[in-house]
C-alpha cells in the first residue's frame, strides 16, 4: 500500500509539474509582451516598464519559471511596493488588484467550496437515488420516468437552468435572495439561502450522469453469477442489493465523481457568472479579462490542483477498498 | 500442391533447439524450451499435450507470429527463425495456420470472400482465373455455397466458419498448414466434419500438416506421426501406431490412459496424472514430469533426460525408465 | 460534467426505452454488422424523432441566408422603434408579433428568431467542425498508440491524463485572447472566422484525448483477436493492418464518441460565449444571448427563454440520437 501511495504521489506531483510549466509557456511565451495587456488603458511607459522589470520578463523563461516555483515553494521577495517578502505559497504579485495572488485564492476559495462540495453531495445523491429506483423497477414507468429525467438533465445548460430557477424562486415567488456569499461561519442560514439556487441547478444537471452511470452498472452487476448465487443461497433482496450489488456499482461512480468534482471546482466559472458570485471562476475570467498574468497563472495551477487531488483521492480509494489494483 | 514433394532433399521443416521464454514479472516462462522435430512435405504431424505445455506457442512460432528466443527453425531450406517481414514475405503464402477459435479468427466486418482472399491480396498474388474464381473453388473444396461468399462471418454457424477459416488458409496453395486446436472449440457432432475435412485436404492436395490438439482421438486420426509435448518440451515422439500401442513415456502412457477407446490399457493398468502439471515460471529440475510420474525415481530430479531413439525405430522418447510395463509402484509424492 | 468537454465522463449507454430486440433477418444475404444496426435505428422511434429534429436542425442552420431573405430581417438589423424608453421591448413576451416571431431583444432591439437561426448555424458548425478533428486526431493517435505500443502509446495515455488535469474552460478563456494578441496585435479588427477557428482549435486539441482513449482501448482488444493474427500470419502489412483489417471494426466506436463529442461541443461553445470569450460580439450564438438576457431576467424574461428552449431542444435531440445510435450498434448495452 505504502509502495502505491509513493507511486501514485509521485505521478501527480508530476503532472501537475507538467501543468505548471505548459500554463506557463503558455502565458509568458506566447504573446508579444505579457505586460501590455496587463495595465488599464491609461497606462504610462514608465509604468509598463517597471512591471516589466519587477517580473523579471528580460531573464531567460528558465530563470522566470525557476523563479516562480521557488516563490510557491519557499517564497521569495517582492518589490517594496508589493509588501516586500512574499511567504512560501507565493503566487506572485496582481498588479490589477494590487495585492498578493495568494490572498485572493485564499479569499476566493471558500466561495468556490461552499458552492461545488453542497453540490456534489446533492448530485451524488439524487443520481444515485433516481438510478437506484430505476434499475429496481427496470422497465416500469418510475424507471421511463427516470430515464427520461435524466436525459433532460444531460441536455439542459446550468446558466439556463440558474436563470429559470431565478426567475421563479427569487423574482417570481421571491422565496430566497439574491444569491451571494455569505461566510458559512457568519451566518449558516444565509450561506445557504445565497447558493442554494447553484447547488440545485448544478445537482440537476450532474445528477443526471450519475442516475444512467449507476443504473446500468446495477443492471450489469445485477446480472453477474456472485449476485445470483447470492440469491440462490436464499438471501434476501435486500441483502443482495445491499451487500453485495451496490458495492460493487458503486466503484465506477467513485471514478466519475473524482472527475467531476475536480473539474466542477476547475470549472465554476459558468456557476458563478450565473448567480453573480464572486468565486475562483469569476477570479480567473477576471483576470483573463485585465490581462492579470500571476492571477491567470495561479487559478490554472490551483485548478489543476483540484483535479489531480480528486484524481489521486480516487485511486486510493480504490486501492483501499480493491487490492488489485495496488498490484497493477 | 500438385507437383511431388519428394523433389526436395530433406524435410520440408526443421526445427531445432526451438525456445520462446516470454518475460513476466518473477521470470521469463519458460513455454517452449527447446524443441526438436522435422516434418516432411506431405507428412501429418501430431503435437498433442495438456493445455498449457506450449503446443499453441509452437504453433505460433513456426508460422513466426512470435520470434523464438533461441533455436532454429527452417523452412523449405529458408532459415525463418529471426527473418523480418519483408524476408518472410515470399513464405508466408507456403506456411499458413488455422486458429482454434472460429469466431475470433474471422474479421466480423469482412464477408467471408474477402476474409478468404486476403492472404492472396496480401501477397498481391494474382491467382488463374482471377480471385473470384479462386474464391469460390476455395469454397466448394471447403464444403460451403460459393454463393454465400457476400455473407458476413456472422451469418454462419461455427462448423461453416472454421471452413471459412481453413479455405483461407489454403488460398496461397500452402505447402504446409499449421492447425491450433482446428476443431476444438466446435460441437462434437460438428468436429467429425472438419476432422474429416482436413483429411480429403491433405489427402488430395499432399499438403503438409502439423496438428496442435490436446484431443488424442484427433490426432490418431489425422496423423502420420505424433509428438508428445510437456512443459514446453517433447517427451516422446514417434509414427502413430507406435505411440498409440507402444508409448514408452509413462506421460504418453498417462495421457491415453485418460482417453477411453484410445488407450490400450484394461482397468488394471491404467495410469493417473494427479495433480496439475507445474508451472513453466519454475518448471522441475531433471525430468519435468517427475513431480507426476509414478515411475520417478532419484536420477530423474538430477538428470535431465534426452530425447534417444529406441530399438533403432522412428520412436524417441525422453525418458530415464521407459518401457511398457506396469510400474513397481512407488508413491508420486516421494519426489515431490 | 456537462463544465467541461475534455473532463465529460463516456457513461455507459443506456436503452432509451424498453424496446424489444431488433429485427433479425436471417436469411438475407450479406447483412454486414453496420447494415444490421442501420436496420435496428430505423425501427427505433425516438432515433427517428430525434433524427429527424436534428435534419430540421441542420437544415435550418444550412438554410440561415434563405430563411433571412424569406423572413425579411437579418442578424444585425435594429428595430429601436419598437422598443420602450428604458430600451425593452413593446408589446407582449418581449415584443412577439407576426413580424418577429421571438420577439425582440431589449436595448438593441434585434430580431431574436433570425438572430437564433444564426446562432444555430454557428453552434452547429463549430460543433461538427470541433467533432470530425477530434474524431480525426483521437482516432490516428489512439490507433497508432494501441497498435504500436511501447513509447507512442505512453506519451499519448500521458498527454490524456495531462489534459484531464488541465481545467478546459479556464484555458479556454486565455487562448482566444492570447492568439488574437499574438496574431492580430493590440487593437486591429479580428475576422470573426478566427474567432471560429481559434474554438474550433481549442475543442480539438482538448476534445481528442477521449477519443484516443476509447480507440486505444479497443484497438488494445482487437490486436489480440485471431483474424489480426492471421492477417500477420499472411504477411500483412502495417497499412493493411491498420486500415483493412482494424478500422473497419472501429467504425462502432468512432461513431459512438463522435456522437459524444458533438453534444459536449454546442454546450462547450454555447459556455465559452457564455462567459464571454470565445467569439465575438456580432457572431450570433446562445451563450452569448442568454449572458445578455441575465440582466433582463426580471424586466424581458422571454429574452432568457427562447435561446435557452432552442439550444435545449438542439443538445436533447442530439443527446437522444446518440443514445439510439448506440443501442442500434452495440444491442447489448440496452437497457
Amino acid at each position: 500500500m505504502l509502495r502505491f501511495l509513493v507511486k501514485r504521489t509521485l505521478s501527480a506531483v508530476l503532472t501537475l509539474f507538467a501543468v505548471s510549466v505548459l500554463t506557463f509557456l503558455m502565458f509568458f511565451a506566447l504573446p508579444r509582451d505579457p505586460v501590455s495587456g496587463m495595465c488599464p488603458r491609461n497606462c504610462n511607459p514608465e509604468r509598463l516598464e517597471r512591471v516589466r522589470q519587477e517580473l523579471g520578463l528580460s531573464d531567460p523563461l528558465v530563470v522566470q519559471y525557476g523563479g516562480y516555483m521557488r516563490g510557491v515553494v519557499a517564497g521569495r521577495e517582492l518589490g517594496a511596493a508589493q509588501g516586500g517578502h512574499c511567504d512560501a505559497p507565493c503566487l506572485g504579485w496582481s498588479y490589477v488588484n494590487n495585492e498578493a495572488v495568494t490572498d485572493t485564492l485564499v479569499r476566493v476559495l471558500p466561495v468556490t467550496l461552499s458552492i461545488v462540495v453542497p453540490a456534489a453531495v446533492l448530485w451524488l445523491l439524487l443520481g444515485m437515488g433516481l438510478g437506484l429506483v430505476s434499475a429496481l423497477r427496470r422497465g416500469t414507468w418510475v424507471d421511463r420516468v427516470a430515464i427520461g429525467f435524466s436525459l433532460t438533465g444531460a441536455s439542459l445548460q446550468l446558466y439556463f437552468v440558474g436563470a429559470v430557477l431565478l426567475l421563479i424562486f427569487v423574482y417570481t415567488l421571491g422565496w430566497l435572495p439574491v444569491p451571494g456569499y455569505t461566510s458559512l461561519l457568519d451566518d449558516p442560514v444565509r450561506w445557504a439561502g445565497g447558493l442554494v439556487l447553484a447547488w440545485l441547478s448544478l445537482a440537476l444537471l450532474c445528477s443526471a450522469n450519475y442516475a444512467r452511470l449507476f443504473r446500468a452498472q446495477l443492471l450489469e452487476t445485477l446480472g453477474e453469477d456472485f449476485v445470483r448465487t447470492a440469491r440462490a443461497k436464499g438471501l434476501p433482496r435486500s441483502a443482495v442489493y445491499g451487500r453485495h450489488a451496490l458495492r460493487a456499482a458503486i466503484s465506477p461512480v467513485i471514478t466519475v465523481a473524482g472527475l467531476d468534482v475536480g473539474a466542477a471546482l476547475g470549472g465554476t466559472v459558468i456557476t458563478e457568472t450565473t448567480f453573480g458570485i464572486h468565486g475562483l471562476g469569476r477570479t480567473a475570467v477576471d483576470a483573463v479579462r485585465a490581462g492579470d498574468l500571476p492571477t491567470i497563472m495561479a487559478t490554472v495551477l490551483a485548478a489543476a490542483v483540484f483535479v489531480v487531488l480528486a484524481n489521486m483521492l480516487v485511486d486510493l480509494l480504490y486501492a483501499a477498498v480493491d487490492p488489485r489494483v495496488r498490484l497493477g | 500442391m500438385t507437383d511431388g514433394p519428394a523433389d526436395e532433399a530433406g524435410p520440408l521443416l526443421r526445427v531445432r533447439g526451438l525456445t520462446k521464454h516470454f518475460p513476466v514479472r518473477g521470470g521469463p516462462v519458460r513455454a517452449v524450451d527447446g524443441l526438436d522435430f522435422e516434418v516432411r512435405a506431405g507428412e501429418t504431424l501430431g503435437l498433442v499435450g495438456e493445455s498449457g505445455c506450449g503446443k499453441s506457442t509452437t504453433g505460433r512460432l513456426l508460422v513466426r507470429l512470435l520470434e523464438p528466443t533461441g533455436g532454429s527453425i527452417e523452412f523449405a531450406g529458408h532459415d525463418l527463425t529471426h527473418a523480418g517481414r519483408r524476408h518472410l514475405r515470399p513464405l508466408r503464402g507456403q506456411l499458413q495456420i488455422i486458429f482454434q477459435d472460429p469466431y475470433a479468427s474471422l474479421n466480423p466486418r469482412h464477408p467471408v470472400g474477402r476474409i478468404i482472399a486476403m492472404p492472396l491480396r496480401v501477397n498481391r498474388i494474382d491467382p488463374p482465373g482471377g480471385t473470384r474464381a479462386r474464391v469460390r473453388e476455395l469454397m466448394e473444396r471447403v464444403g460451403l455455397n460459393p454463393e454465400h461468399h457476400n455473407r458476413y462471418p456472422h451469418e454462419f454457424s461455427g462448423g461453416q466458419r472454421q471452413r471459412v477459416g481453413i479455405a483461407r488458409a489454403l488460398a496461397t496453395e500452402p505447402r504446409l498448414v499449421v492447425a491450433d486446436e482446428p476443431v476444438s472449440a466446435l460441437d462434437v457432432s460438428i468436429q467429425a466434419q472438419v476432422v474429416n475435412l482436413l483429411r480429403r485436404l491433405h489427402r488430395d492436395l499432399g499438403l503438409a500438416l502439423v496438428l496442435i490438439s490436446h484431443d488424442l482421438a484427433v490426432v490418431r486420426h489425422l496423423c502420420q506421426r505424433v509428438a508428445v509435448m510437456y512443459l514446453g518440451r517433447i517427451v516422446e515422439i514417434g509414427d502413430r501406431d507406435d505411440i498409440y500401442h507402444r508409448p514408452q513415456h509413462p506421460y504418453t502412457r498417462a495421457l491415453l490412459a485418460a482417453v477411453p477407446h484410445v488407450g490400450q490399457f484394461g482397468p488394471a493398468g491404467r495410469l493417473r496424472l494427479t495433480g496439475e502439471a507445474p508451472t513453466p515460471l519454475d518448471p522441475p529440475s531433471g525430468c519435468r514430469f517427475r513431480t507426476r510420474c509414478p515411475r520417478a525415481r532419484e536420477r530423474c530430479a538430477v538428470e535431465e533426460p534426452a530425447l534417444v531413439r529406441r530399438d533403432g525405430g522412428g520412436q524417441a522418447t525422453a525418458c530415464h525408465f521407459p518401457g511398457p510395463d506396469p510400474l513397481p509402484a512407488e508413491p508420486v509424492r516421494a519426489m515431490a | 460534467m456537462s463544465l467541461s468537454p475534455a473532463a465529460g465522463p463516456v457513461p455507459a449507454a443506456i436503452g432509451s426505452g424498453g424496446t424489444a430486440g431488433p429485427p433479425r433477418d436471417r436469411r438475407g444475404a450479406g447483412h454486414s454488422p453496420g447494415r444490421l444496426a442501420w436496420l435496428r435505428l430505423r425501427a427505433d422511434r425516438t432515433a427517428l424523432a430525434s433524427g429527424a429534429a436534428l435534419v430540421l436542425f441542420l437544415l435550418v442552420a444550412l438554410a440561415a441566408p434563405l430563411i433571412e431573405l424569406t423572413y425579411g430581417i437579418g442578424p444585425r438589423d435594429q428595430f429601436q422603434d419598437r422598443l420602450d424608453g428604458f430600451g425593452l421591448p413593446l408589446g407582449r413576451a418581449g415584443g412577439v408579433s407576426g413580424e418577429h416571431f421571438f420577439g425582440l431583444e431589449p436595448r438593441l432591439g434585434r430580431d431574436i428568431f433570425i438572430r437564433l437561426v444564426y446562432g444555430l448555424r454557428t453552434s452547429l458548425f463549430v460543433a461538427l467542425a470541433a467533432a470530425v478533428l477530434t474524431s480525426v486526431i483521437g482516432v490516428v493517435l489512439g490507433t497508432l498508440a494501441g497498435y504500436l505500443g511501447g513509447w507512442l502509446d505512453a506519451v499519448v495515455t500521458w498527454i490524456t491524463d495531462l489534459t484531464l488535469a488541465l481545467p478546459f474552460l479556464v484555458v479556454a478563456l486565455v487562448l482566444p485572447p492570447m492568439l488574437t494578441l499574438r496574431f492580430y496585435g493590440q487593437r486591429d479588427t479580428v475576422p470573426a472566422a478566427f474567432g471560429v477557428g481559434v474554438l474550433i482549435v481549442i475543442f480539438a486539441v482538448f476534445g481528442w484525448t477521449g477519443t484516443a482513449r476509447l480507440i486505444r482501448g479497443q484497438v488494445i482488444a482487437l490486436r489480440e483477436r485471431e483474424f489480426v493474427a492471421a492477417a500477420r500470419a499472411s504477411g500483412a502489412g502495417p497499412w493493411h493492418m491498420l486500415f483493412r483489417e482494424l478500422l473497419p471494426n472501429l467504425r462502432a466506436p468512432i461513431l459512438v464518441s463522435f456522437s459524444l463529442t458533438v453534444p459536449q461541443f454546442v454546450t462547450g461553445e454555447a459556455a465559452l460565449s457564455f462567459i464571454g470569450v470565445g467569439l465575438t460580439e456580432e457572431t450570433p450564438s446562445f451563450g452569448r444571448m442568454i449572458y445578455q438576457s441575465l440582466e433582463y431576467l426580471q424586466t424581458d424574461p422571454a429574452f432568457v427563454l427562447f435561446p435557452g428552449v432552442v439550444i435545449f431542444a438542439l443538445v436533447l435531440a442530439v443527446n437522444l440520437f446518440g443514445d439510439a445510435l448506440r443501442d442500434a450498434l452495440d444491442p447489448k448495452s440496452a437497457g
